[in-house]
């Protein structure tokens, strides 16, 4: 056998340092914010050389700027991927995979267990632009593999669905997407690289709404996208927008001129360029500053979680409580598998009396903060039917995991016996 | 584009132009278990500026069909075969790593074909570590992990990266990740097994430039400057940057081949 080779540095280094390396220009040890729109050319050689590619830099803020570069390259370090493509919004990180990958008469196959914003896009927008989706069961493979179709050019889903905290079977849907030689897209918000990473699963490209875990404090809105470089674009033949040359760039071929980072090429040259949801360089620093303490306060988001959970799971006036951590969850065995260290700080409960003691229990509660939002350092609640999910009927919010008496909490960082205390209150007024 | 070497064909990327044999040509050749896309920041850059450019795919690496040599003479033959396929009579050749030894070795074989000879991150002789070499033999991913950590400056990984959003650790890993079984294994055995005669360096009547990183750790900095003090003439760079240094360095390993090769 052969010896292990070198190990590259831990998660908790490359939190702090990955992508960053003491400003040159002022020797600043923190990651300076570049809040510039241009950059100058040195002369007209190097200004050409940079426009087509010759030799790498910023040439405007658009395409890249190295504050949101130390981001972008940090998450690239963390998910082990080749590179990071740093969005407006997570949503916009889906859209750029989408659009980088296929165009008109393309087909998703996404879990029906999706943040309502991905299942608008997919659902309602994308349709109009000539691209469908069918939605399938999470954890059903058979419907996965049924779905696919000639035209199919992405496998898509959650690591842990929000706000169902279904549990994706990447390795499974992972080699489902190989058979097929297309690739698999995991939204990994929930469960950041902090408790696993979809790369090493099998995924091939990963996203993450910046907003939620990654920055951490509730302060931003921001995505990103990581290309794992793993996938075969020449091999699939299935994507000319990789392998074929593009017109809109000198007839690049992306998977030529760089064979483990076409996909990015092609998304930053095309997507980033065209449709321009690039992330501003002071909302990389915050979600920079988050980054920092990922490792940390996952850990300690996790380990508050699970005794509310055990807590809720144990109370009366709970119907049933959806979180991995609880044996009876679909996905329990699953997610000791992929997550070790605790697969999510997001939890769902039903309770008794529906809709309006959710109404109540909503109402009573001081610590927990009522938003539409997940990943904050403060504790969070809704209600997805009558918000974030809205749009869907019954049956599609079934398909989600979602019933009209379901209340979502993100736990946060606060001390785990206010938050039970505060859930302990609301509860009995919830029953009143 | 496709060349017909040996009977087989062999792609090589050419920049974004096409190759066009009344220009000055380039040949750029990687090393172990990679491809010609190790040389992004450097090939399309010459294509765009009066040279034809052919990076190559080395036999049974990246797009280039056929089973690795097993040996640099083999590979500085097939390299030979290239410029004969392309109708180049004489070519400024540039080699990095493993096709550095393959590039000196097409030199000294047949130094009316070379105009000019860039060795990047080289080394002669250059021996290959039992740990190493046991790790490739078994296809094992710690073979990949020892080429890409080993083959970067030392914590690379934590570093600002030259080309805004990638990470060149993790992109060259994928690289070598994307070989052929056996390809890495057969490249480090024919590096290790190249030997070349002192006297024969001494005799290399061809401009040569060398570049050698001060943070090589696979190559050290010393191999590149005793390769350089061995043949007459021989120009060193030193570059602050580990053994990948055309991605770590890309605009410095730029600077030093525009000024050597134009």
């Amino acid at each position: 056998m052969a010896e292990p080779g070198p190990k590259p540095p831990h998660p908790d280094t490359l939190a702090v340092h990955a992508g960053q390396s003491s400003d040159p220009a002022t020797g600043a040890r923190a990651v300076p914010i570049y809040q510039t729109a241009s950059y100058t050319l040195p002369d007209t050689d190097t200004a050409a050389a940079l426009f087509n590619m010759e030799t790498p830099g910023h040439v405007y803020s658009r395409l890249s700027n190295p504050t949101v570069s130390v981001f972008e390259e940090r998450m690239a370090a963390l998910e082990d991927g080749v590179g990071a493509i740093a969005t407006a919004s997570g949503q916009a990180a889906l859209h750029l995979a989408l659009v980088t990958l296929m165009g008109q008469g393309g087909h998703v196959v996404a879990s029906a267990s999706l943040y309502g914003g991905s299942h608008n896009l997919l659902a309602y927008t994308l349709p109009r632009f000539g691209v469908a989706t069918t939605f399938v069961p999470c954890g059903d493979l058979d419907r996965w593999r049924a779905a696919i179709r000639p035209e199919t050019r992405l496998l898509f889903g959650e690591s842990v669905g929000n706000p169902s905290v279904d549990v994706l079977d990447i390795p499974a849907v992972a080699s489902l997407a190989n058979e097929n030689r297309i690739p698999l897209l995991v939204d990994a918000t929930v469960t950041t690289p902090a408790l696993g990473r979809p790369f090493e699963q099998g995924a091939h490209l990963v996203l993450h709404s910046a907003t939620k875990f990654l920055s951490g404090h509730g302060i931003v809105i921001g995505g990103v996208l990581v290309d794992g470089g793993r996938f075969d674009w020449l091999a699939s033949g299935k994507f000319p927008t990789l392998t074929e040359p593009y017109e809109g760039f000198h007839g690049m071929v992306f998977a030529e001129e760089s064979t483990s980072t076409a996909f990015l090429l092609r998304a930053r040259r095309e997507g980033l360029r065209d449709f321009g949801a690039c992330m501003a360089p002071m909302t990389a620093f915050h979600i920079l500053q988050g980054l920092e303490t990922l490792p940390l306060r996952m850990a300690r988001h996790i380990a508050t979680t699970h005794r509310i959970v055990e807590y809720l799971a144990a109370h009366p006036a709970v119907e049933r409580v959806h979180h991995p951590g609880v044996a009876s969850h679909p996905g329990h065995a699953l997610a000791k598998k992929l997550y070790p260290r605790g697969a999510s700080a997001i939890l769902a409960f039903e309770l008794k009396g529906g809709r309006d003691a959710g109404g109540k229990f909503i109402e009573a509660l001081t610590l927990f903060s009522h938003l539409a939002n997940i990943g904050d350092a403060k504790s969070l609640v809704i209600h997805p039917a009558t918000t974030t999910h809205f749009r869907m009927d019954d049956a599609a919010l079934a398909a989600a995991g979602i019933t009209p008496g379901t209340v979502r909490l993100s736990i946060g960082l606060e001390h785990p016996d206010d938050l039970i205390e505060d859930l302990a209150r609301a509860l009995k007024a919830s029953q009143r | 584009m496709n060349f017909i070497v040996q009977g087989y064909p062999a792609f090589a990327y050419t920049g974004g132009r096409p190759f066009d044999v009344a220009l000055p040509a380039i040949v750029f050749v990687h090393g172990a278990a990679l491809d010609h896309s190790v040389w992004q920041w450097q090939s399309r850059y010459f294509a765009h500026h009066g040279f034809s450019v052919a990076a190559v795919d080395l036999p049974g690496h990246g797009r280039s069909p056929g089973a690795a040599r097993a040996t640099i003479g083999e590979y500085a033959q097939w390299v030979v075969g290239l410029l004969d396929a392309a109708g180049v009579q004489r070519a400024r050749l540039v080699g990095h790593s493993m096709g550095s030894l393959v590039t000196l070795e097409a030199a000294l074989r047949h130094r009316e074909r070379v105009e000019r000879l860039a060795l990047v991150g080289a080394a002669a002789p250059m021996p290959v570590g039992a740990a190493f070499m046991q790790a490739a033999r078994e296809d094992s991913p710690a073979g990949f992990d020892m080429e890409t950590l080993w083959g970067h400056a030392r914590l690379a990984q934590l570093a600002a990266s030259p080309v805004p959003g990638v990470a060149l650790v993790g992109a060259s890993r994928q690289l070598n990740a994307r070989s052929r079984a056996g390809v890495q294994h057969a490249d480090l055995q024919a590096c290790n097994g190249y030997r070349v005669a002192p006297e024969a360096l001494a005799d290399l009547a061809v401009p040569t430039l060398v570049l050698a990183g001060r943070r090589d750790q696979m190559t050290g900095f010393k191999a590149g400057e005793t390769l350089a003090a061995q043949i007459p003439g021989a120009k060193l760079v030193a570059l602050d940057a580990g053994h990948s240094m055309m991605s770590e360095a890309p605009r410095e390993v730029l600077r030093a081949l525009r000024e050597f090769l134009s």
